[in-house]
């Protein structure tokens, strides 16, 4: 032995360890993947090595290439060998490789569970304290539910050490076995008040994790943590308790008064606290900051708590002051934090956040990013009528400036938020709005043309007067295409152009010139757009096209219209030849209708009405949930099959493929919109002066139309001025700042009309109650908006359920620990212990045969002298109820014959069966007698599941809970159950550990009892007899593929067809032909395995067997069997 | 609860990588590459916090990293932990691992992960705050070796 373990350890030495290989990576920087391949491979030889410390050492080495990008998924198996190795060295090397590569889905998993728990009990603390490390990381709900109790328990463990980690692996348990939450929480809850610190802290980690998604259920626990934080001296512990208050108080307002008190006392503890770890930070002066450090963290607590305090404002106020000079200090991380606080105070008192404005915009400059995204976020809260032009400015600037591309994409969707915030709420201008749009689109390389392409869209149809406006600018857009594709670093932006063709489409009766932007549409190079753009395109040109005739209908001179005619007929075919079937479908459609159009139109016919009509109908927002409303309507089945289901395999084959591209546009015609005359002749002069005003307007000449005949392009656009500081400028796009001024002076305008109308008011009515109005600055009511937006809710199906349940997500496992756990616990509730569980039991076809089984059954000895002494003296009266002791129990075998002490050799007690159908499954039949004089009932049956054996339990309960016994036994009954269990490996013989306990009922009383014993799994319970004839029989033994062994039976004394008789009687053999003085006899596994005997009458076995294990253990049986007569 | 807790060195060579929430390997590897292309490119003089990391958690989660001489420490949290406080953490790990090591460089964090990964075991479990206090948390480190001193004496012996 000691020589194995040295030669062992010199093996060792020549294997690389952990640091060779890292050493051996570092010099083969030229060649590392490869010089890594060599070593997996060396791993796997190491792995498949049976010296445990080569296997840890190559596990070891595993986790360092997992940290580098190597998937060491397949050693999983190893892992689980490591982890089982009695060493704590091995152990933690597998634990930890465990943690590092084992989820939810690894199958491994599932064979740790006894693994785990044998080490969660182990003696050694360190021990479980590497368990339940490792457990933390990859518990799945099948663990957590298995071994819930286990840790339960040990959450009262003598050891601090085990407490905390116990109490803290809770939290991950509870989120993978919600049942669990209920019954562990007074633990839980006691565990707070724990003497150790870390557990304490422990304890409220967990809760207050368990508390921030559903605060309510722990507004019990308020005045225990109260009394905590006033005592606790742990910061951290104060800093998560004053987190959990920050969720509870906006729940339950009277909190928040008292809590301002005590908190005020922990100021001075938690500045320390701050101000040396700002101490590590940087090398600011303390004596200057400290105050506010502990400021900063002062108020981020009571904003929390003032929001249900209205009369805190003032101090509120008091707090934005002094954040504000954290926000301009030099530290970058007071800064961040500063932002932070005032953010969560927006929440509540947005308006005196709002008078800080200037230092949020200021913070946009600053050069940490994070900075500037926190501004950012502030900004989007403190938006309103006002500022929101002023707001939208600033950004734009910035996003000129700023260098990134993340950035300035996170400052456009920034702008689109605080924009289209509650829809379109702040927005006075959509011609403004629209400015910005195209403004925007001028940005290069953004990811996010879709959005700006969808706000678009969306302001268009849903603000009726803005269409006259957006379809001209639409129309630039499309105009000037080329700026926006010609760039193919600026892809994600030809999105707009989607947006551009469909509202110049759509909208077209708004089109100052529809030829020449038909012409823009139909350009060779759209051919180059991406395909579900250019369906846009060709569907769109259809509905101007429309436009064009109906323009021209009337018109003596059709020369226009058929002009347009030919136009499509030229330039359509390049669409039908497409590579994206959506294109070319829409193309050859369209181009064969036009043909048609053509003919007729050389006939003189008028078509417009009809072509007109085909794209007759209005259009209105959907709602993105409108889909999932649709009611289901009585009598349909959605799970019924139509058809009878396809087979797998040609399921299999079809995979659903995106024909059509995934932004479908919503198409449909709106029916001409009502616009009434007067509103569009208000507009009208409303724009004229506009465009008066803006330089970038590009005037509408009566000749343009000419020169798009002579040269098509932008030539003829006149470029007035450019901002050369702005680079890569749209030219003729507007310019969003004179919206801006234009806004100002409607506004202006309207304030002195009011003003106007008030004093007409006060000379009518001399009474004082005009004072109201001349109130100073407008306030945020009096803006009244130059546009509205029209269709403010989106459409819904008809009789849609309305539900508003879809808010959080089902997959949030927080959604199931949202549980009251007030309510007195249930017994139903109680976690899965081993056993006591009720469920029904299995009844297996199998029907009982003749044999009788060799079955070796044993009380189990389990109780401890010292249990043994204190028991004694108890039972001197009761001793019926004493069940746990060994002496006790055969003072109980008198009245109870429960098979396992009632044993004896012929008595059938118990019956061990395999299947045949089934090679993994083995029947066992149990006879429960009652010999007592009580009546026993609530019998269940349990049986400690093993790696290779376990008991079938029905179909939803965990593999640890009991079986109930389908009957009572009254006084001086029996009666059979069986149970079935799966086996996986049979080649050796097993014995299960297994409980029963039951209830013993008398007149005076009723006992809950319990046994234990061993259920013994012989080989011999695999074999099945099975008849064989001798040619088959010899040509078996020919076919070599049997090993051999022999044994002698010592001392058997009687005749030889009796011992035949007991072989095959006891050990399931059939004889194959007897000659003489010798036998051959036959026998099959459940599982296939040949054992064949060839018995003389010298008592010798030769015996030959596929499975060499196996064939030892059935013979050592057979020995074991003569060995006891 | 903390997410994630990665330590590599300035060229973006992990050195330690432990994360609370699983992930395939290439998606490790690409999120450490992210990390670190975030974390680098900003000055020693701007904050120690970054949100926007997009493979990681999403909105309510953000990096708060510390740079030692040629190390970047960085943990992603949830908006349950306290930014000082992991801060903190952060400076009571770097601590611990500097007297384990007897001054800690980069060097011992690459020869010794799996320590370094059994000093971490002892500060944070299953991505939760268990052990502030830094005395404890080397004494049960210290326990630990020497129990694992004890087991590799027989071979010695024989």
């Amino acid at each position: 032995m000691a020589l194995k373990i040295v030669k062992g350890s010199i093996d060792r030495m020549f294997d690389k360890n952990l640091q060779d290989l890292v050493r051996g990576i570092r010099n083969h920087k030229e060649d590392e993947a490869k010089y890594i391949s060599t070593c997996i491979d060396e791993i796997k030889q190491e792995l498949k090595q049976d010296n445990i410390a080569v296997k840890a050492n190559a596990v070891c080495k595993l986790t360092y290439l997992q940290m580098l990008g190597y998937d060491v998924s397949w050693a999983a198996f190893n892992i689980v060998e490591v982890m089982s190795s009695s060493k704590f060295t091995y152990k933690r090397i597998g634990y930890l490789a465990a943690s590092q590569c084992f989820h939810e889905s690894t199958d491994v998993i599932m064979l740790t569970t006894n693994q785990i728990r044998k080490d969660l009990s182990s003696p050694n603390q360190y021990d479980t304290g590497v368990a339940l490390t490792g457990l933390s990381c990859f518990v799945t709900p099948d663990l957590a539910r298995d071994l819930a109790n286990d840790i339960m328990t040990l959450m009262s463990h003598t050891k601090p050490y085990i407490r905390k980690k116990a109490v803290l692996i809770m939290y991950k348990v509870f989120l993978k076995y919600p049942e669990s939450l209920r019954p562990a929480f007074p633990r839980l809850k006691e565990k707070l008040e724990d003497p150790d610190p870390g557990v304490q802290s422990a304890a409220v980690n967990v809760i207050c994790e368990l508390a921030r998604r559903n605060p309510k259920n722990y507004l019990s626990l308020a005045p225990l943590f109260f009394k905590l934080m006033t005592s606790s001296t742990n910061n951290w512990v104060l800093i998560k308790i004053i987190k959990l208050f920050g969720a509870l108080t906006p729940l339950e307002p009277r909190l928040g008064k008292k809590l301002i008190e005590p908190l005020t006392n922990l100021i001075h503890r938690i500045y320390l606290f701050f101000s040396q770890i700002l101490h590590h930070l940087s090398a600011i002066t303390l004596v200057c900051f400290s105050w506010l450090i502990a400021f900063l963290f002062f108020i981020t607590v009571l904003i929390s708590l003032s929001s249900g305090m209205p009369n805190h404002s003032a101090s509120i106020q008091l707090c934005v002051q002094k954040l504000r000079i954290l926000i301009e200090d030099s530290d970058q991380n007071l800064k961040y934090l500063g932002l932070l606080a005032m953010s969560k105070i927006l929440k509540t008192h947005p308006k005196s956040v709002q008078s800080h404005k200037d230092l949020i915009l200021q913070c946009l400059d600053d050069k940490d990013e994070s900075i500037r995204l926190r501004a950012l976020d502030l900004l989007y809260g403190m938006v309103s009528k006002k500022n929101l032009m002023e707001i939208v400015k600033k950004l734009m600037l910035h996003v000129d400036k700023a260098e990134g591309t993340t950035y300035r994409d996170e400052l456009l969707t920034k702008i689109i938020d605080i924009c289209s915030q509650s829809n379109y709420q702040y927005i006075t201008n959509f011609e403004w709005y629209i400015s910005i749009l195209v403004e925007l689109t001028r940005l290069e390389g953004t990811r996010h043309g879709h959005l700006i392409a969808s706000q678009m869209l969306d302001v268009a149809i849903r603000v009726k007067a803005i269409r006259v406006f957006a379809v001209a600018q639409m129309a630039t857009l499309l105009d000037n295409a080329h700026m926006l594709t010609g760039n193919t670093q600026r892809n994600g932006i030809c999105e707009v152009l989607y947006a551009a063709a469909w509202i110049c489409g759509e909208f077209s009766e708004h089109l100052e010139n529809p030829m020449e932007t038909l012409e823009a549409m139909l350009r060779p190079k759209v051919a180059t757009l991406p395909g579900h753009i250019q369906a846009v395109y060709v569907q769109n040109a259809a509905k101007l096209f429309a436009t064009v005739l109906k323009s021209q209908e009337g018109n003596t001179d059709s020369t226009t219209a058929q002009e347009a005619s030919q136009l499509m007929i030229d330039r359509l075919p390049l669409f039908v030849q497409s590579a994206n079937l959506e294109v070319q479908e829409r193309a050859s459609c369209i181009l064969q209708l036009v043909k048609y159009i053509q003919k007729l139109q050389q006939k003189d016919v008028e078509v417009s009405e009809e072509v007109c009509a085909l794209f007759a109908g209005e259009l209105n927002p959907v709602a993105p949930k409108a889909q999932k409303k649709v009611p289901i309507p009585d009598g349909l089945d959605l799970d019924a099959w139509i058809n009878e289901p396809p087979s797998e395999s040609e399921s299999e084959d079809e995979q659903p493929k995106a024909i059509f591209s995934k932004e479908e546009p919503k198409h449909s015609r709106p029916r001409h919109t009502e616009v009434d005359e007067k509103e569009l002749a208000r507009r009208r002069e409303a724009r004229k002066q506009e465009q008066a005003n803006n330089p970038f307007y590009i005037k509408a000449s009566p000749s343009s139309q000419k020169v798009y005949q002579e040269t098509p392009g932008v030539e003829h656009i006149p470029v007035v001025q450019i901002d050369l500081s702005v680079p890569l400028k749209v030219p003729g796009l507007p310019m969003s700042d004179q919206y801006v001024k234009l806004e100002e002076e409607r506004r202006q305008k309207e304030r002195a009309e009011k003003k106007k109308k008030d004093k007409k008011k006060r000379k009518e009515k001399r009474s004082g109650r005009g004072k109201k109005h001349d109130s100073g600055p407008e306030s945020e009511e009096d803006i009244t908006p130059a546009h509205m937006v029209d269709i403010v809710t989106e459409e819904m199906p008809e009789n849609a359920l309305p539900s508003d349940d879809d808010e959080r997500d089902p997959a949030d496992p927080h959604k199931a620990l949202d549980i009251d756990l007030d309510k007195p616990l249930a017994d139903s509730e109680k976690l899965p212990v081993r056993s006591h569980r009720a469920a029904e039991v299995l009844k297996s076809p199998a029907e009982d045969e003749e044999g009788e089984n060799v079955s070796s059954l044993e009380p189990k000895k389990k109780s401890s002298k010292e249990k043994r002494e204190k028991k004694k003296d108890k039972d001197k009266d009761r001793k019926v109820k004493m069940l746990f002791d060994r002496r006790l129990l055969r003072l109980i075998s008198v009245m109870l014959t429960f098979i396992f002490l009632f044993y004896s050799f012929d008595r059938k007690a118990y019956d061990i069966q395999g299947n045949l159908q089934d090679g993994s499954q083995v029947v066992v039949s149990v006879i429960f007698e009652n010999k007592c004089d009580s009546f026993l009932k609530s019998m269940e049956f349990n049986v400690l599941d093993s790696l290779n054996s376990k008991l079938q339990r029905p179909e939803g309960s965990g593999p640890h809970d009991s079986l109930t016994i389908p009957f009572q036994l009254p006084p001086g009954v029996s009666n059979e159950a069986r149970f079935v269990f799966t086996v996986q490996s049979i080649i050796m013989p097993q014995k299960l550990k297994g409980t029963l306990t039951f209830i013993v009922k008398n007149e005076e009383s009723s006992t809950h009892e319990k046994l234990d014993f061993k259920l013994h799994f012989t080989c011999t319970s695999y074999l099945i007899t099975t008849p064989c004839y001798s040619d088959a029989f010899a040509k078996l033994l020919e076919s070599g593929d049997l090993k051999s062994s022999s044994i002698r039976l010592e001392g058997v004394n009687m005749p030889f067809h009796h011992l035949l008789a007991r072989i095959c009687f006891h050990h399931h053999f059939s004889v194959v032909e007897r000659i003489d003085s010798c036998a051959s006899m036959y026998s099959r596994s459940i599982q296939g395995h040949h054992v064949c005997l060839l018995v003389k009458i010298t008592v010798s076995v030769d015996a030959k067997c596929d499975e060499p294990t196996l064939l030892g253990n059935v013979l050592d049986e057979i020995k074991q069997t003569f060995s006891q007569c | 609860m903390i997410k994630a807790i990665l330590i590599f060195n300035n060229h973006g060579k992990p050195r330690l990588i432990r994360f609370y929430q699983y992930f395939a390997e290439d998606m490790q590897q690409q999120i450490i590459r992210e990390t670190f292309h975030l974390v680098s490119k900003r000055d020693d003089n701007v904050c120690n916090f970054l949100e926007g990391g997009s493979l990681i958690g999403g909105s309510d989660y953000k990096l708060i990293y510390r740079h030692y001489a040629t190390l970047y420490f960085v943990f992603c949290v949830d908006s349950s932990e306290s930014e000082l406080g992991i801060l903190d953490l952060i400076q009571v790990f770097v601590e611990t691992l500097d007297k384990c090591f007897e001054n800690v460089c980069e060097l011992d964090l690459i020869f010794h992960m799996d320590k370094v990964h059994y000093i971490l075991q002892e500060v944070v479990m299953g991505g939760m705050v268990l052990e502030t206090n830094m005395n404890e948390i080397i004494a049960q480190v210290e326990v630990q070796n020497r129990l694992e001193k004890s087991e590799s004496l027989p071979f010695i012996l024989h």
